[in-house]
């Protein structure tokens, strides 16, 4: 009896393609790339502003820009779904325990849509919305 | 009496014969309340007796069964018949491992992970004999418990996307034993666990997709173990590097 184990090769390129659970976990990870972007955008702005009111302004305009508004209505709502497919996850990470028991995951989940929602307030706040 | 017809496609792979496997259709009478197992078992007994596969208790307890069913892993011991009506059920050998032989999966990477990892309980100095049992707390008990229900069948493997593109991940199982004994009140062992668990090969080339949860059929929930790692891990590599201490033990 000679033992000759078979190796089943997958794609490097295709592989998510065939199960739509991997498909959904790569537009996840796919949609870091625009965090990302926000956070290069975020840095070009606070170098802007460094650089006086001049260089803030033409950087306010370059946001209002058709190329800038298109990118947004991309972007944003992938951050988003970015944000919540990790909140809603997050109770995973991070379990509570309270004596014998667990401290159930939607509480740990609620948490963190409450600091964030607290934060976007101060945010808004702070950016004189209101 | 049957109830139902159920086709079965059935990877084969005789490697003294075949130069890669091949698919083997049975027709096999089931009744009602049958798992895939009882079904595979007709098919040794009554058509094919060349058929290779793994299987012991029958009920979800050994976790030798462990088999692509229908493209998802799982235990064919534990999925049952009447959910598979009417279409042709393909059957495969676990996902990411070798194939010795029809449904036989080649698991020794597996057993090597799991060996580095340490899983078992490590003490700096034990305690005499004199001295008693290491007493836990029933709180100190549930820490872990969850951790403990896993039952190697691998079906984590086989779902595994990183496991599937990088055959050095250590893994969910192996990492999640790991985290179990981590966990766990009497052991001290966790600096020398991270060695393994904390390098490149361990928790770090995790991507969190989860599909190990979501296929686990004890609820072992190893993506949460591996995550919770990550945290200690780089708790635990400030603390070194800042001087503090460093690792628990
Ligand atoms: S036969 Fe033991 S787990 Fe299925």
């Amino acid at each position: 009896m000679s033992r000759r184990p078979y190796v089943r090769r997958i794609s490097t390129t295709t592989w998510y393609l065939k199960k739509k659970r991997d498909l959904v976990h790569m537009i996840q990870e796919l949609t870091s790339l625009f965090v990302g972007i926000y956070g290069i955008l975020l840095l070009w702005g606070v170098k802007a502003l460094s650089e006086g009111p001049e260089a803030y302004g033409a950087f306010l305009e370059a946001l209002t820009g058709p190329l800038s508004l298109a990118f947004h209505w991309v972007a944003f709502p992938l951050v988003l779904y970015h944000a919540i497919s990790w909140f809603n996850v997050t109770h995973k990470a991070m379990p509570i325990q309270r004596g014998e028991e667990f401290l159930p995951g939607k509480y740990i989940v609620g948490a963190h849509y409450v600091v964030w929602i607290g934060f976007s307030l101060v945010v808004l706040f702070v950016a004189g919305v209101f | 009496m049957s109830d139902l017809q159920l086709e079965l496609e059935i990877l084969r792979y005789d490697p003294e014969q075949d130069q890669e496997p091949r698919f083997q259709t049975y027709s096999v009478p089931c009744q009602e309340e049958w798992v895939v197992l009882d079904a595979i078992n007709y098919v040794k007994d009554h058509i094919d007796s060349t058929l290779s596969y793994r299987w012991s208790c029958h009920m979800a307890v050994c976790g030798s069964c462990g088999m692509m069913i229908d493209g998802e892993p799982k235990l064919a011991c534990k999925a049952f018949v009447r959910d598979y009506v009417n279409k042709t059920v393909r059957i495969e050998p676990l996902a990411n491992f070798p194939i010795e032989r029809d449904l036989v999966s080649v698991l020794d990477d597996f057993m090597n992970k799991l060996r580095r990892v340490k899983p078992y309980l490590i003490r700096k100095e034990e305690k005499p004999l004199s001295e008693g049992e290491y007493r836990q707390t029933p709180a100190e008990l549930n820490k872990y418990k969850q951790y403990t229900l896993c039952i190697n069948c691998l079906c984590c493997y086989a779902a595994c996307p990183q496991y599937a593109l990088i055959p050095e991940f250590i893994g969910p199982a192996a990492l999640t034993m790991a985290h179990r004994y981590n966990q766990d009140s009497r052991d001290q062992g966790r600096a020398q666990r991270e060695e393994e668990t904390a390098s490149h090969e361990g928790v770090w080339d995790c991507a969190f997709a989860d599909a190990c949860s979501l296929v686990c059929p004890k609820h072992v929930d190893p993506a949460s173990a591996l995550q919770q790692m990550k945290i200690t891990s780089t708790v635990d590599w400030y603390l070194e590097h800042l001087g503090m201490g460093g690792k628990k033990s």
